[in-house]
């Protein structure tokens, strides 16, 4: 594709349907005291639909806070954030909610499901905040349980499930709101290997059908299922490439042994 | 959010943890039932007063002998022989606002019936007595003018003297014997209760006519006391100034001398008796106010802890789209809803120390609804106040800071 006709279609595009997530110039510091800790120092993205990207860097990188910020629990000291289309880098607290109920969606390393409530019920807890009827919410909880294989496990408890299972039921909440990005934080990072790559598997299927999934990790091994990668380091992007040669995670499972209990 | 979803919400919560919902709504039940009970009490009380109060008529004048100095031992109303059945009759004659008055004297007397026999008073008085007291009759009528003029030995009977002594038997015809000497039954009085300011048995007492009662009985001229019937009961304070007037006149009394009677307004009386009822109303209730405010700082102490305890809950929440408003109503409304349920408890706690109270103690304790609407109230206002700060601190959290707690 020569690049006049790319940059013509990306106009086109931006009209029709804008880029995702376009971030320019982003900056963030934290005043501690007297010093001032920048964690971010310049970070300029962009994302399209449909694209899965991996995140990588060492602690400190400055990955999280990116992260924090993609996903509005946190707002850019400069810079500008677009989330398809519209600058949300100076919108309140409600606004911020609002959008992080719709637009995105959360999992998070250590699960962070509510403890005596049914999977089902933990699924549900987005649509709670998004003006739903009963029947809506309990109809949308069960076809996202259903989209991760748990809809035999709906009345489990998280306690009852195993870390794989209860980071299904996380993704399962993520998807309830049918966001268009799906932010993951090392996903995988309290999961064994075959767990993890199953928990890729879902996010593969999930891609396939069309979410945009971005995901934090540090372990190569995982950020090889995405189709792109971002490495940070010292608060600023350093390398962002394709992925070549990415193995689908469901071929990679019927390689792996079964790990007997 | 809807409502339904956050009373769900809140009662999980609550359920969660039942111990120590039950003892945080502890306070606010006691505090309830404390504020209903005691003014329960209080307006039991007052109305009791009032009650008895309109017992005793309404444009009453009471007029008692006075007290005596002996060597500066005083002794009390009542003691002195300077009441005299002219003075009674000057009051009518000489005081317009005075409609109509009636002389009082007493002795104590074992009184005979058959095989039975009772101690109890003996009040010499005139007919007119029974209209000024508004004192019905049970049974037969008062004995006439006639009558006292002619020092008939005729009774009339209270209510406890005819249990006491007749039972069964009809009394009214039936002869009695005071001091020995024999007396007609000719009426009997419907009972009237304690009398409000002294507690003693109204209804324990004989009448008879105050010329038998001096003649035959206590040989005294004196009286004891003198009721009066005001024309109306404003005209019962221009009653008293005037009473006071003519017997200071009367008894020769020099200015600056204190009076060598008493008299005393019953209207001044009641008014005394429904302040003094109103202020202990006011006083129970703000004691047991006391412990509401007790039970709320409980609530908001159990719910800041809450809301340490369930700080990643708060991150969870908020990183999936709850507003600040979200997380402050959800803690604001569990809350209320924990004082609300001490709330409900407490008024059934209040209606039965109050029924407790009536039927352990015999006094008349009156549950108003508005009392109980206002404890309710209250209750709700308690969880909103005391659940604010909490509420607003777990909604000022940040999420990134709540997920990461641990």
């Amino acid at each position: 594709m020569s690049t006049a006709t790319q940059a013509e279609s990306q106009t086109d595009a931006s009209r029709a349907v804008p880029e995702l997530i376009r971030v320019e110039d982003v900056h963030k510091y934290y005043e501690l005291g007297e010093t001032r800790v920048h964690a971010l120092r310049g970070v300029s993205v962009a994302i399209s639909r449909g694209e899965f990207v991996a995140i990588m860097g060492a602690s400190g990188s400055g990955k999280s806070t990116f992260m924090n910020l993609l996903g509005c629990l946190d707002r850019p000291s400069s810079g500008r954030y677009l989330l398809e289309g519209t600058d949300v880098s100076q919108l309140d607290k409600k606004a911020l909610a609002a959008i992080r109920n719709r637009q995105l969606g959360f999992v998070f390393q250590g699960f962070n499901l509510l403890s005596r409530t049914t999977a089902l019920e933990n699924v549900e807890l987005p649509t709670l905040y998004a003006q739903l009827n009963k029947e809506e919410r309990l109809q949308r909880a069960r076809e996202a349980l259903r989209t991760v294989g748990l809809e035999d496990r709906m009345d489990h408890f998280p306690s009852q499930l195993s870390g794989g299972q209860q980071q299904r039921v996380a993704i399962a909440r993520a998807l309830v709101n049918r966001p268009s990005i799906l932010l993951a934080d090392e996903p995988t990072g309290n999961l064994d290997s075959r767990t993890s790559v199953e928990i890729m598997d879902v996010f593969q299927e999930l891609n396939d059908h069309g979410l945009t999934i971005v995901l934090v990790t540090h372990e190569p091994d995982i950020s090889r299922f995405a189709k792109r990668t971002l490495l940070f380091r010292d608060g600023k992007i350093r390398r962002d490439e394709g992925v070549a040669e990415r193995p689908r995670a469901a071929e990679v499972l019927k390689a792996m042994p079964k790990v007997e209990d | 959010m809807d409502l339904l979803s956050i009373l769900r919400i809140a009662w999980r919560a609550l359920a969660r943890n039942k111990l120590r919902s039950g003892l945080t709504m502890l306070g606010v039940i006691i505090g309830v039932g404390a504020v209903i009970a005691m003014v329960g009490v209080g307006q039991g009380a007052s109305q009791a007063v009032q009650e008895q109060i309109a017992a005793m008529g309404s444009n009453v004048v009471f007029v008692a002998s006075g007290t005596v100095n002996r060597g500066g031992l005083r002794l009390g109303w009542g003691q002195t022989k300077s009441l005299l059945y002219d003075d009674m009759r000057a009051i009518v004659r000489e005081c317009p606002a005075v409609r109509s008055a009636a002389p009082g004297a007493m002795t104590t007397a074992q009184i005979v019936f058959g095989n039975d026999n009772w101690f109890t008073n003996v009040q010499g008085t005139e007919p007119q007595y029974f209209e000024i007291r508004d004192w019905t009759f049970a049974e037969g009528a008062p004995f006439t003018q006639v009558d006292v003029d002619a020092a008939a030995n005729l009774a009339i009977i209270g209510n406890t003297v005819r249990q006491n002594l007749f039972g069964a038997t009809e009394p009214v015809g039936q002869v009695i014997r005071i001091k020995d000497l024999p007396f007609r039954v000719v009426g009997v009085l419907n009972a009237k209760g304690e009398s409000a300011h002294m507690g003693q048995d109204q209804d324990d007492v004989i009448f008879v006519p105050i010329t038998t009662l001096q003649k035959k009985l206590t040989g005294d001229t004196w009286l004891r006391f003198i009721v009066v019937s005001a024309v109306s009961r404003q005209a019962s304070y221009v009653a008293q100034q005037e009473i006071t007037a003519l017997l200071r006149d009367r008894h020769r009394i020099r200015p600056g001398q204190d009076d060598d009677f008493m008299v005393r307004n019953l209207a001044d009386i009641a008014q005394l008796a429904d302040q003094s009822s109103r202020v202990m109303t006011l006083l129970l209730a703000s004691i047991a106010s006391v412990s509401l405010i007790v039970g709320g700082i409980g609530i908001m102490n159990i719910m800041l802890v809450s809301v340490t305890e369930r700080t990643r809950e708060i991150g969870i929440r908020m990183a999936v789209g709850a507003t600040e408003e979200d997380v402050q109503r959800q803690f604001l409304i569990e809350a209320v809803v924990l004082s609300l349920m001490g709330g409900a408890a407490g008024i059934l706690f209040g209606v039965g120390a109050s029924l407790l109270i009536t039927r352990l103690l015999g006094w008349a304790v009156l549950i108003s609804p508005m009392a109980i609407a206002v404890a309710a109230l209250f209750s709700a206002a308690v969880g909103i106040f005391f659940g604010f700060y909490p509420a607003r601190k777990a909604a000022r959290l940040d999420p990134i800071e709540a997920l990461r707690f641990e």
